[in-house]
Order: structure tokens, then sequence, then C-alpha cells
């Protein structure tokens, strides 16, 4: 029995407007979920169920072994961080974080050693009797955090807790939200539509489209083989580059090119139903070499530690990320080299996962 | 420079000369309330008290006669404050709940019923007079302080509703929702959060229902009994009392006692009203 375990949610609004069509995803205790996904998957939606602020149509959801589906939010022992912070701008830093306390009853002095313990945790011991309109975006999601870890619960969820800190600051705070996972090993869920958010802080994974978990798993099976075209792409950045190919000669071509493929792969290509595939290739799979996919270079982009270079090729448009500055000028004549075990293959039309 | 002075000048020359335009009767007003009988007679509508008096304000206050009766404006002026004091404050409190309903609470036909509540905001008052004095009769409050404040009470639920609702529309849902994992319910959530953070919509509500009851002559006329008649209806009352001699002193002292309670609230509350009227979303 997992720590939070979802069960066949559905969610339809006015019997027309099916937000979630059969959700099953399940964690153990102290694991870090991850819901990504773009905006109107119903990521939030699910979110909003776990916590009790929405109710499925249909299924169930249960924290432990405990049925909660029905439960309202303060009796299922969570506590959630929201992306405006939402803190009670009438209330000193102190009284946001014992507001859960006080209103459970706690005696004063328990309150106030929480208070305490979580102000020395999240260093916000000098703000404690400010009011949040005196603090700046970073600080605020340190107090809307602290105030959630006061209860110490059994579930910790997050909604988008750094969409509105600039990029800076959410690397900060994302480096402290998992620093504070690794400290408190309390289960989580954390809503994000950043799929750098979800590699980094995520034990698992689940990524959503429509309405639909498209793959649940670990950052590494995600990227690593992702179960069809959109979580390919959706995951990793710059985005995976797609040939679209048709079957050729027990292999694969994109306008009469042919295209590497290992043993393993042109069997799965051989064994498919369809001749018209997608081939994919993460952009770090490229390199340049003296020989291989010849093209021409459009595009140089240096981050610094790395470069993405756009090359014109036959095949189509292709991203290659190279280490280090690449030592080359736009419209310069170049070529391609990959590993066949990189390439990813899917099926053209319902993108599914062919290797 | 030349010419920015010269604007300056003709700016500030048509300000005072709008500023006096509008305060002209309240000093015409004054000046005469202070005057005694003889010097009001005389004319000059605009000269000086020679010799200041209170006298005009006392008669006025106690023993001018509204009718047969010569007990000045003082029992309407009780009778006001008895009624107005309880209906602006159940108004606007229950105005704030109802807001707080139909912007965090919202319930299927909630939008619908916050509509036909704006009906009541644009409804002339003269069309609810009969069937209203119909209901007083009912409820046997007839002609009564607590008729009267019932209709100032339901009359002023669309203005309060409106103003609160669309106040607490500009507070994040998710205060509420946060509350709510922290375990409060509709009233301690009302209590603790919104109220506090209420204070300016507050002030304007309260202003706005003051000077609107307080002021409010027709219901006052119409629903109140012989011995509940609000301050407008005794002024009026005083005014129109024929004697030999129009004594303009004691009816301008009578205006500005009936005046005085709706000026002193937005004096001491005025910054407060303009600044809830354009404040918007309470950020934190």
């Amino acid at each position: 029995m997992g720590a939070l375990s979802i069960q066949g949610i559905h969610k339809t609004y006015n019997e027309t407007t099916h937000i979630l069509k059969g959700i099953d995803l399940e964690i153990e205790a102290g694991e870090f979920l991850i819901l990504v996904g773009p905006s109107g998957c119903g990521k939030s939606t699910l979110l909003s169920m776990i916590a009790g602020l929405d109710h499925p149509t249909e299924g169930r959801i249960l924290i432990g072994d405990r049925d909660v589906t029905h439960l309202p939010s303060k009796d299922r022992d969570i506590a959630m961080v929201f992306q405006s912070y939402a803190l009670y701008p009438n209330m000193t830093v102190a009284q946001n974080i014992a507001f859960g306390l006080e209103i459970r009853k706690v005696p004063k002095a328990e309150r106030e050693a929480a208070v305490q313990r979580v102000a020395a945790m999240l260093q916000i011991g000098h703000l404690l009797d400010r009011k949040p309109g005196q603090l700046s975006g970073g600080q605020r999601q340190r107090v809307a955090m602290g105030r959630a870890l006061a209860r110490d619960p059994k579930l910790f969820l997050f909604d988008e807790p750094l969409s509105n800190l600039d990029a800076k600051l959410r690397v900060e705070m994302r480096a402290e939200i998992k620093q504070l996972h690794q400290r408190t090993k309390t289960t989580t869920v954390y809503v994000t539509h950043d799929q750098v958010e979800a590699m980094t802080l995520g034990d698992r994974i689940a990524v959503m489209k429509d309405g639909w978990v498209q793959q649940f798993g670990t950052p590494a099976e995600i990227y690593n083989r992702p179960a069809n075209r959109f979580v390919a792409e959706f995951i990793g950045s710059p985005a995976m580059n797609m040939v679209s190919v048709r079957r050729q000669d027990g292999g694969v071509s994109a306008h009469g090119l042919a295209l590497a493929l290992n043993d393993a792969q042109r069997q799965a290509v051989q064994a498919h139903g369809s001749d018209e595939l997608v081939y994919g290739l993460r952009p770090e799979s490229l390199a340049f070499a003296t020989q291989g996919l010849p093209g021409t270079l459009s595009m140089i982009e240096p981050t610094g530690p790395e470069t993405y270079a756009t090359v014109d090729t036959p095949a189509g448009k292709l991203t290659a990320r190279v280490p280090g500055v690449l030592d080359a000028q736009v419209g310069e004549a170049v070529h391609l080299q990959w590993d066949a075990d990189q390439a990813h293959l899917f099926d053209q039309h319902s993108g599914k996962r062919v290797n | 420079m030349n010419r920015l002075n010269l604007h300056r000048l003709l700016l500030w020359a048509v300000l005072l000369l709008f500023a006096a335009w509008f305060l002209a009767p309240l000093y015409v007003m004054l000046v005469t309330s202070l005057k005694d009988a003889e010097q009001v007679r005389n004319g000059h509508l605009l000269s000086l008290p020679t010799a200041p008096t209170l006298a005009s304000w006392g008669k006025a206050w106690d023993s001018a006669c509204t009718g047969i009766e010569c007990r000045g404006l003082q029992p309407y002026f009780w009778n006001s404050v008895l009624m107005v004091v309880p209906a602006v404050l159940i108004s606007t409190l229950l105005g704030s709940l109802n807001g707080y309903v139909l912007s965090k609470w919202k319930f299927r036909g909630s939008e619908t019923l916050f509509a036909l509540m704006l009906f009541g905001v644009f409804m002339p008052m003269q069309v609810v007079l009969l069937p209203m004095s119909q209901v007083l009769g009912w409820l046997g409050i007839a002609s009564s302080i607590w008729g009267l404040m019932l209709v100032h009470i339901v009359a002023g639920l669309p203005s309060t509703t409106l103003f609160f609702r669309n106040y607490y529309v500009g507070l994040p849902d998710e205060l509420i929702k946060a509350a709510q994992l922290d375990g409060a319910g509709f009233w301690l959530i009302f209590r603790r959060i919104v109220l506090p953070l209420s204070v300016p919509i507050l002030v304007v509500t309260l202003i706005w229902q003051f000077t609107a009851i307080w002021n409010d002559f027709l219901y006052g006329v119409v629903f109140s009994g012989a011995d509940s008649k609000p301050i407008t209806v005794g002024l009026n009352n005083m005014t129109n009392t024929s004697s030999s001699v129009k004594e303009y002193n004691v009816d301008m002292a009578a205006a500005l006692i009936a005046a005085l309670p709706t000026l002193l609230v937005y004096v001491v509350a005025g910054k407060y009203f303009v600044r809830g009227l354009t404040a918007g979303a309470v950020k934190g």
C-alpha cells in the first residue's frame, strides 16, 4: 500500500467537459511526485482533489490506507504551498505559520516551539514579526513553506510554487525545496509546467496531457525512454529532434536517405504495423564529424558551457547540443553523426513509442 | 516661466471661484443661523452677524414648534440616532456576509441571485412603498422605529452586498483555500481573515449607509408613526409650521443640526472613503 494512491479518477464538468479521464498513480512514503504538463492538462485539478478543494466525479484517493475521497481538507492531514503563496496579509509571519496549529487547538507553548523550529529550518527567524506585504517574493515563498511545514503533515502539496519568482531565485528555491525534502522525507506532490523542475526534483514524474497520464516513471525512464512523441518533445531542452521517416528496405529513411538503426530497432520497425514513423534524436546525441549526414549550419546559439547549433540537412532541421564553444561559421557545410542506440522511434499517427 | 505663472494663476482663480460657489450656501446658512431676528429682517444675506448668538441653535434644538408640539428637533434627532445606528450596522454586516458568500462560496444559482439583487440598487424607492407598508402591517411593526429600521436594512442590502461582493472578488481565492487547509471553516475564515481585510470597504459602506439612511425623507415620512419620526421629517415639519414671522435663523440652525452628523462622519472618515473607493485587491 503506497503513501498516496489515486485510483481511476475522472472529473467531468457539466457532463460535457472531461477534465480528467481516468488517472491511476501510486507513490511510496517519502517519495517526491511531480505532476507536469502543459496548461489545461488537468494537473492542477488533480492536485485540488488530493487537497480536498475539489471532488472527483469517479474514482478514489487514498492517503496511507485511509480513503479520503470525500473527506474535507482539514481532516486529510495535508499542507499546501500555493502559487500566489496565499499568506494571510493581516497576520504577521509568526501568526501565519501558527494559524493552522491555533485552529487545531494546539497549546500556545507548542505553537511557539513549532514556529521557532520552522523559522530556524528556513532561516526566517528575523522576519517573524513582519507582515507578508513587507516581504520579498523569495521570503514569502519561504514563509509559505514554513506554514506548511509547521503542522508536520503526512502529505505536502505544491502548486507551481516557483512560477512567480525571477529566474535566479527560482533556481535557488528549487534547490532549497530539494534539500528540505531530503531532510524531512515528507511525501510530496508537486505540480509544475516546467520540465526542468520536474527532472531536478522528482523521484517519480507523471507527464500529463488532455486529462491523461502520458507516462509515469522515474526522471531517467521519462528522459531515456519516453513513452510517446508528446513526452519526448515535452521533456528536454532544446526539444528532441523529430524526423518524419518511411519504412524502406527493412530500415527507415527520410527523403530517400537511410537513417541508422541498431538490430533491436530494425526488428521493432519490421514488426510495426505502419510505414510512417518518426525518428527522434536528442540534441546531445548529435555530434559534428568529418562524415555522416551532410548539412549547412544555419544558426549558432552559445550558452557558455555548451552551444546549440541548428543544421539544415536533407532530413530536415536538426539541433545539436555540443559542449563548449563551436568553432564554426553560419553557412558552413558540416556533417552530423550519432549512435543508432540513441535514436527513438515513434509511430507517426498514434505517437506511441515503437522501439 | 511667465506663461506658466499665468496658467497657475488662472487655474487657481477658477478653482477658488468654484469653491466659493459651492460653499456660498453653507456660508449663508451659518451666518444666518448666528444672527438675531432683527438682523435677519434687515436682509443683507451675505453680511456677517453683528452680534453673534447661538439663540437660534438653542431654539431649533429644544423649543421650536413642529406642528402643534414645540420641543424642537431634539426628539426627532434621537429617533434618527436610534434608528440609523442599528440599521447601518446590520445592513453593513449582512452586506459583508452576502458579499463573502457570493464571491467565495459560490453555489448553483448564486450569480443569478446576485444579478437579481442588483435590481434592488436601481429600483426607485417609491415602488416598494405600498408592498412594504403591507408587510410591516403583517409583522405588526408599522409606524414604529423598528419598522423604519427594517425598511432601511432591507433597502440597503443590495448596495452593501454589491460593495462587498465586488471588493471580495479581488481577494485571492487561494487565501480561502489556504485557510481551509489550515482547518478553518466558513465562519472562522470570515472572522479571522476576510473581515480584517475589509477595513477600507467597511468604512466606505458605513459612510454610504449612514448618509443614505440619515438623509432619507421618503421612507421616514411614509413609515414612521407620531413618535418615531426621523430628523428629516422633523426639519420639514418645523420649516412648514406657519407663524406670523418666518424665523430664517432658526430654520437655518435646524438644517445645520440635521446635516451635522453626516458632515462629521465624512470629515472624520472621508479620506478612508476615497481610499476605499479606489483601493484594488489586497496585495500580500
